[in-house]
């Protein structure tokens, strides 16, 4: 496994951000560094505002963002549409991923691929040379090569839709992975190919932030830091240590320790 | 006769004169058959959106009532098609083209067969004065000209058409691909299209029907297909609407359907200022099967109306209907699905669908499917859905990098993707792939919103 390496300047830089989705304030002042190199794990309770943290960083056109800044790769992305930020080189794996009868995987891929690629001042991918690239990566992850001759996700069970976003995230080699929930509804077996997929991801030039509500991926993804949200708020901050007292203790011991500090 | 309203003036003197000129040497049967079937559409006239007219209800043919649309006066050169015959090859042993220009079956364009007792893919005028090919006792059998005026008008007309018939047990499977081009011409005109189909027990034949002609021109085409398939045969049946975009397409379409039988057939239209496309298939002998499916793309003020109508009249067969439109600018898209299943048809299997992608604020869809169902040991649904492009799979594809435009392209392909994947000759189904990519119009809004 890659050391983090730490960089002089961090990856991604979230200052203060605050959002909401229509009337609801959701996260309410959100602080954190990632550098390359680094794996972070954020938990926490439902509710908590996890996962509106990984869509808003990806973009999602259903919050807004209603106060502070976040920098990746130095330049503040979030005046920037969700395609522009995917291009520069950060990727959602989806909780729910979508299906997309009528799309075959191959042509989404190599789309997102030639988009990235042409935003770098680069030329598309020639079909042959992804090609190559998608089987290795099929191989790779361990996914079914059937899986990528059918239409985006139909008709795939919620385990194979997980398997399909790390397939993605591995063709895509994005700078920052946000993995939002990738683990719930996984048995074991589907659990370690989506950890083995991130492990093999991991390089002193890329971070993933895993958004989890359960310790058990971690057992196979190892944290270099545990951050729990708690009203929208980053409440504790550790090591992987912190992910085995959430596991033995719950979050009821977060809560009121977050309540009795009000 | 009755004598012709003031306003079917036009349609009167072309009747006489095709009486006269081209059509003068056609049997007497074939007069016969013309005289009755202007009587009864001097009866019936042009069907009108009054009250109660349920066939019609939200598609007004008023701009084609009042139109004097003339049949073209002199025959059109071969060379006038340039560019409107069909560019894609069709490979294989019995493969034939017959290709029409105004209405007029044209030789220099086309490779038929006429071996009665065997394969007949042929002009009707060229095969009609021999009765070894049985074309009288086929004719007007499966298409009534008692319905709304169209096809009556098109029976008063019939002159020139494509006569396809497989004699029982045939055993080689044929494609017949047809031609419908309206050439270029200053003048309204109209053209009469008329295809005949006769599958044999146990045979096999696949026809695509195209219909062109030029961008400009406000012409008409009003046809009338009939297709018998007799016991076990498979029928495959496409039909290409790709008029220009001011033109005017009333399609009838008349299917019976004998024991053990299969009719697929998928429409698909594009441009078009009017069209209509009725099409009736009756399930007429046990264990019939029948895949009725369409596409339409519909811009700006067009107009499309699709009734289908599926008779479930002998017990165990079964259907499929699938119709799907992507409806732009101020098009308006109707359609009327209507699957009946009578009291002896026991262990009937249907299925109807009609869902729309709607790319402006400004586009409508009227869909009706309806099931009228007297059996009671059956298994029937059907459903409608109309709406835009989904938010949530649109950030889907952008947080993979893909644009709006990009992505909203990608989805509408997809959505269309369903129909055209049920194309079986790999030719024509990447034609139509081609065709249908090169009109899906450049857009991404709106999009519906979801939370």
């Amino acid at each position: 496994m890659a050391a983090a390496t730490k960089g002089s300047t961090p990856l991604l830089t979230i200052k203060g951000l605050t959002a909401s989705a229509g009337d609801l304030e959701i996260l309410k002042g959100i602080d954190l560094e990632v550098f390359t190199g680094e794996v972070h794990a954020i938990m926490g309770p439902n509710g908590s505002g996890k996962s509106t943290l990984a869509n808003v960083l990806a973009g999602r056109p259903d919050y807004t963002v209603t106060g502070g800044q976040v920098l990746f790769d130095g330049q503040d992305i979030l005046k920037l549409e969700p395609e522009i930020r995917a291009r520069m080189g950060l990727f959602l794996a989806f909780q729910y991923p979508l299906e997309l009868p009528g799309v075959r995987a191959w042509q989404f891929l190599k789309a997102g691929v030639d988009a990235r690629r042409v935003h770098n001042g680069e030329e598309e991918m020639n079909a042959r040379e992804f090609d190559q690239m998608l089987k290795a990566k099929v191989a790779q992850v361990q996914i079914d090569p059937d899986l990528v001759a059918r239409a985006v996700n139909e008709g795939f069970s919620g385990g194979e839709k997980k398997r399909n976003e790390i397939l993605q995230m591995a063709v895509l080699a994005p700078k920052l992975a946000l993995l939002d929930e990738t683990d719930s509804g996984l048995d074991i077996d589907a659990l370690r190919i989506v950890s083995d997929g991130v492990n093999l991801l991991r390089s002193p030039e890329n971070a993933v932030v895993l958004v989890t509500h359960y310790q058990r991926i971690l057992n196979y993804i190892t944290p270099n830091h545990v951050h729990v949200l708690f009203d929208g708020r980053i409440v504790q901050s550790g090591g992987p240590e912190l992910a085995h007292e959430l596991e033995e203790k719950g979050y009821d011991w977060i809560k009121d320790a977050a309540n009795a500090g009000v | 006769m009755t004598s012709a309203p003031a306003k079917y003036a036009q349609y009167l003197a072309d009747f006489q004169s095709l009486a006269r000129g081209p059509g003068a040497d056609a049997p007497s049967w074939l007069h016969d058959l013309r005289d009755t079937a202007w009587s009864r559409f001097n009866e019936t006239g042009f069907p009108t959106a009054r009250r109660g007219n349920e066939r019609w209800k939200y598609t007004n043919v008023a701009s084609i009532a009042r139109t004097d649309f003339g049949i073209a006066g002199s025959l059109a050169t071969a060379n006038a098609s340039k560019g409107l015959a069909p560019t894609y090859k069709m490979e294989g042993p019995a493969v034939y083209d017959l290709v029409y220009l105004d209405g007029h079956y044209s030789p220099e364009l086309s490779s038929s067969a006429a071996v009665p007792g065997g394969v007949i893919a042929a002009s009707m005028a060229a095969i009609a004065l021999d009765r070894s090919f049985d074309l009288e006792d086929q004719i007007g059998r499966y298409a009534s000209t008692d319905g709304d005026g169209f096809a009556a008008l098109n029976t008063a007309f019939l002159h020139d058409g494509a006569y396809i018939h497989l004699a029982d047990g045939h055993a080689e499977k044929v494609i017949v691909r047809l031609s419908y081009i309206t050439v270029d011409g200053t003048d309204p005109k109209v053209t009469y299209p008329r295809t005949l189909i006769v599958a044999g027990s146990n045979t096999d034949v696949t026809v695509i029907e195209s219909y062109t002609g030029p961008k400009d021109s406000a012409y008409f085409t009003n046809a009338v297909t009939e297709v018998s398939v007799r016991d076990g045969a498979q029928v495959d049946h496409y039909r290409l609407l790709l008029e220009g975009d001011k033109a005017f397409h009333v399609g009838t379409n008349r299917v019976k359907q004998e024991k053990d039988s299969s009719f697929s057939s998928a429409s698909f239209a594009l441009g078009t200022a009017l069209a209509r496309n009725d099409l009736e298939v009756l399930l007429d002998g046990p264990g019939a099967y029948c895949s009725l499916n369409g596409l339409y793309l519909t811009a700006d003020n067009q107009h499309i109306d699709n009734l289908i109508s599926i008779d479930h009249a002998k017990p165990h067969c079964t259907s499929r209907l699938n119709y799907k439109g992507i409806l732009d600018g101020k098009s308006r898209a109707v359609f009327g699905g209507e699957v009946m299943v009578r009291r002896d048809a026991q262990k009937s299997d249907a299925e109807q669908t009609d869902k729309n992608l709607i790319l402006s604020t400004q586009a409508e869809v009227d869909s009706k499917p309806s099931l009228l169902i007297y059996a009671d040991d059956v298994r029937c649904n059907h459903g409608a859905t109309a709406g835009h492009i989904d938010a949530e799979t649109l950030f889907y594809l952008r947080s993979r990098g893909l644009d709006l435009d990009t992505a909203s392209r990608m989805l509408i392909h997809a959505f269309a993707s369903e129909i055209i994947g049920t194309v079986k000759p790999d030719q024509l189904r990447e034609h139509l792939n081609t065709i249908f990519s090169a009109a899906i119009p450049n857009k991404s809004l709106p999009i519906a919103r979801v939370r």
